[in-house]
């Protein structure tokens, strides 16, 4: 029997230390033998902290642990032979519906091994990919067979790696590299985080599958700051894979050296354009600059360079080791193999989902996220962040892959899937992401610079209640300049969380212009908060709560806001009784 | 760039061996700028003047341009931090759980904006693209511990335990 405890950063912020010091606590005053391992994300982020107790192979998995719950597992369970069956969130007998929906490529050994051991990760059959791709393989049939998976990009354009693999291959140069994108800026996306905190090993033999088919020594991985763990645990994965010889000098003692090297992200979303992180590699201003030269023919300090993202990386592997009839057998006619998707919103079971390519928008959703939480409704998802667009109920049975998600405006993206229900404002929503986009234009393209700004203040302008006439129209002509005249993926993707909004919830436009409405309720400017008289029992919690003081009534008297001083904070509506129900929002 | 105070003098006199560390390191690298300034960043906690002034030298690079890259990336900072950093996310996740009202209910208990720092030197308060943890949406990181999901009462609640346990402590800014 040992015990595992899922220690992703989300799992760590959800209480997964204390966790660990109450399960070694409850170890040593019960004088047991017994093991206890650490693991990344198992995708149930919502359930977490996790903990599996792990019996002849059978794995029980507890969700939202705490102190006292771990008490009782070890009395009850671990010394009893008891389940507490009211933990428990997935049995061998009855999997979790959130995981049993899913195919794991990308994510095959996340959440089971300890990422920090490469042991583990060697059990799970790891490296043999490497070894194949170096001892038996030529780099042109590692590139047949990666080009016969089908497998396409999983950062956001989906363009096929085979490609920029051949190109970078026939362009001879005695050095190349082989970078991983692993900056993932897009706000409301987390695969690569947690791949990476989860089973960084894929990552690098991906990596260095990659190098051996182009012909490069070098790797480097371009990870964002604001993940410190997965840059420890790239670090430490590094030094053991060198230890082994799978990394470094002589790799598997054939005539291969490959190295990698980490580089952080300075915090700037348009260096996942890959000349901007090429720049920002060479120390410079993360700026893209106009291709060609692709960087398969002149990339980092002038060499080819393959740049490929971290889900792509983790997908090689396992094409190499079960052969690319494996990989193509899942998914579409033209996307294969699966996707990784984080889900997040207004969702009922939030987390990161591995499904194949060609599954529903409805099924993702709704089968394994489990539907809106709250039992409200659904409305929208947004996908591709601040690239992509608001995907509306209607189209909810759009099979998930490239093609079909491009079709309704929004794009596949990296695999951000936000979730919004019934209260979400669209309007509000593209304010959102041309305020992120405006922020992160590098300001090189004049198109890209100053229309994301008027774009910007045309939606501030309708969210508060200033809205004109013609806003609508002026919205989509400004949109079409900005994407015409902007050199890089951002400032040509940027306008589609508007023209998406638009196309799918025009009369929420419409209603905030010409009637001054929000029909969400969420826009400040257009709405007010009123005390029900009739309903209002006077408890007073809302004048105590209320930050600016702006509630009065006698006791046990129906209360009043004061319109001219309310701030709108919903303060008072979180506050009241939930059998009151007296605050109202008009 | 202007002239630097004494206060910022004495304290680049302080760790300027930790400095000449960080440069000697990466001297000879090309492309390393952005490293040396993180790590920069690391030792001060911002970047002073006087430090962009000290690498540029250092490395061989115009002022301008490390004034550039320093002021292109929103990891790098200009001005001193308080002790303790609050990010809040304001990520797609955090927005539609309510991003916004966390931050009035944290804006309204420390009396600052997004990028300041309270009178006494505790907190600075930054708003964050992402932190990735958008299950636990609305979330913040207090230096580097993250928090989530958060209702208003419960942010300010756990600023106020920082601040508590400051103060039971002797409440030293460093």
């Amino acid at each position: 029997m040992k015990i595992r405890i899922g220690f992703g950063s989300c799992g760590i912020a959800a209480g997964a230390l204390d966790v660990m010091e109450s399960v070694k606590q409850e170890i040593s005053e019960r004088s047991l033998d017994l093991e206890v391992q650490i693991t990344g994300c198992v995708g149930m982020c919502h359930n977490e902290p996790l903990l599996d107790v792990i019996d002849e192979g059978k794995v029980y998995t507890y969700g939202k642990v705490t102190s006292e719950m771990v008490k009782t597992i070890f009395e009850q369970h671990i010394q009893g032979n008891q389940f507490v069956t009211e933990y428990l969130v997935s049995t061998p007998e009855q999997p979790n519906d959130f995981l049993s929906g899913q195919v794991r490529v990308a994510l095959r050994s996340c959440g089971i091994i300890n990422p920090e051991k490469i042991e583990d990760y060697l059990v799970q059959g790891g490296y043999e990919g490497l070894r194949r791709a170096v001892l038996e393989l030529t780099p042109d049939e590692i590139i047949t067979c990666v080009r016969e998976s089908g497998l396409r990009g999983r950062g956001g354009a989906g363009f096929p790696t085979w490609f920029k693999w051949q190109a970078a291959l026939q362009n001879k140069s005695d050095v190349k590299y082989v970078v991983c994108n692993a900056d993932e800026g897009d706000p409301g996306a987390f695969m690569d985080r947690s791949l990476l905190e989860g089973d960084p090993h894929s990552v690098l033999e991906g990596m260095a599958i990659a190098g051996r088919a182009i012909g490069a020594n070098t790797g480097i991985i371009y990870v964002r700051a604001e993940y410190p763990l997965a840059i420890k645990r790239l670090e430490i994965s590094i030094e053991q894979s060198r230890e082994r010889k799978l990394l470094g000098k002589g790799i598997l003692d054939s005539s291969f050296d490959f190295n990698i090297l980490i580089k952080k992200g300075a915090g700037a979303f348009v260096c996942g354009e890959e000349t901007a992180l090429i720049a920002s590699l060479e120390g410079e201003r993360g700026m893209p600059r106009l291709k060609p030269p692709f960087p398969a023919q002149s990339g980092y300090w002038g060499r080819p360079t393959n740049i490929n993202n971290v889900e792509t990386y983790a997908n090689v592997p396992w094409i190499i080791s079960y052969g690319s009839e494996e990989f193509n057998r899942m998914g579409t006619e033209k996307s294969k193999g699966t996707k990784v998707f984080a889900l997040a919103g207004k969702i009922a079971k939030g987390g990161l989902v591995e499904v194949p390519m060609g599954i529903t928008l409805r099924d993702v959703i709704f089968k394994l996220g489990g539907g809106i939480k709250d039992g409200r409704r659904f409305k929208a998802v947004q996908m591709g962040g601040p690239s992509g667009g608001c995907i509306p109920e209607e189209l909810l049975d759009t099979p998930v892959d490239y093609d079909s998600i491009t079709q309704t405006g929004a794009i596949m993206g990296s695999g951000g899937m936000v979730v919004m229900d019934e209260t979400t404002c669209m309007v509000d929503v593209a304010r959102f992401f041309l305020d992120f986009t405006r922020k992160e234009s590098c300001g090189k393209c004049v198109q890209c610079r100053i229309g994301t700004k008027r774009m910007l203040e045309i939606l501030e302008r309708i969210c508060s209640g200033e809205g004109q006439e013609g806003d609508i129209e002026l919205l989509e002509k400004i949109a079409v300049k900005v994407k015409e005249g902007s050199l890089c993926g951002l400032g040509q993707s940027a306008p589609n969380p508007v023209l998406t909004t638009i196309r799918y919830f025009r009369d929420e436009y419409e209603a905030h212009i010409r009637d001054k409405k929000c029909p969400a309720k969420e826009c400040k400017s257009l709405i007010t908060y009123r005390i029900d008289q009739d309903r209002c029992r006077g408890c007073g919690r809302c004048a105590r709560k209320c930050p600016v003081g702006c509630i009065s009534g006698e006791k046990k008297k129906p209360h009043v806001i004061d319109p001219e001083q309310c701030i709108k904070c919903g303060t008072c509506l979180d506050v009241c009784p939930p059998k009151n129900q007296a605050v109202v929002v008009e | 760039m202007g002239c630097s105070c004494q206060d910022e003098q004495n304290l680049l006199d302080e760790k300027n061996g930790l400095l000449n560390n960080v440069i000697t390191a990466y001297k000879g690298q090309a492309g390393s700028l952005v490293a040396v300034l993180q790590d920069a960043q690391g030792i001060y906690g911002y970047l002073p003047q006087s430090v962009m002034r000290l690498v540029g030298k250092e490395l061989g690079i115009k002022p301008a341009k490390i004034y550039g890259v320093a002021t292109f990336y929103t990891q790098f900072r200009l001005a001193p931090v308080g002790k303790y950093l609050i990010m809040l996310c304001q990520g797609t996740a955090c927005h539609v759980n309510g991003a916004e009202r966390i931050q009035t209910a944290i804006c309204q208990e420390l009396k600052i904006k997004p990028g300041e720092t309270t009178d006494d030197g505790f907190f600075t308060l930054d708003t964050v693209a992402c932190l990735g943890c958008c299950s636990l949406a609305p979330v913040m990181m207090v230096n580097g511990q993250a928090y989530g999901p958060l209702t208003p009462d419960g942010a300010v609640k756990i600023i106020k335990n920082v601040y508590q346990k400051e103060m039971q402590s002797g409440g030293e800014v460093q």
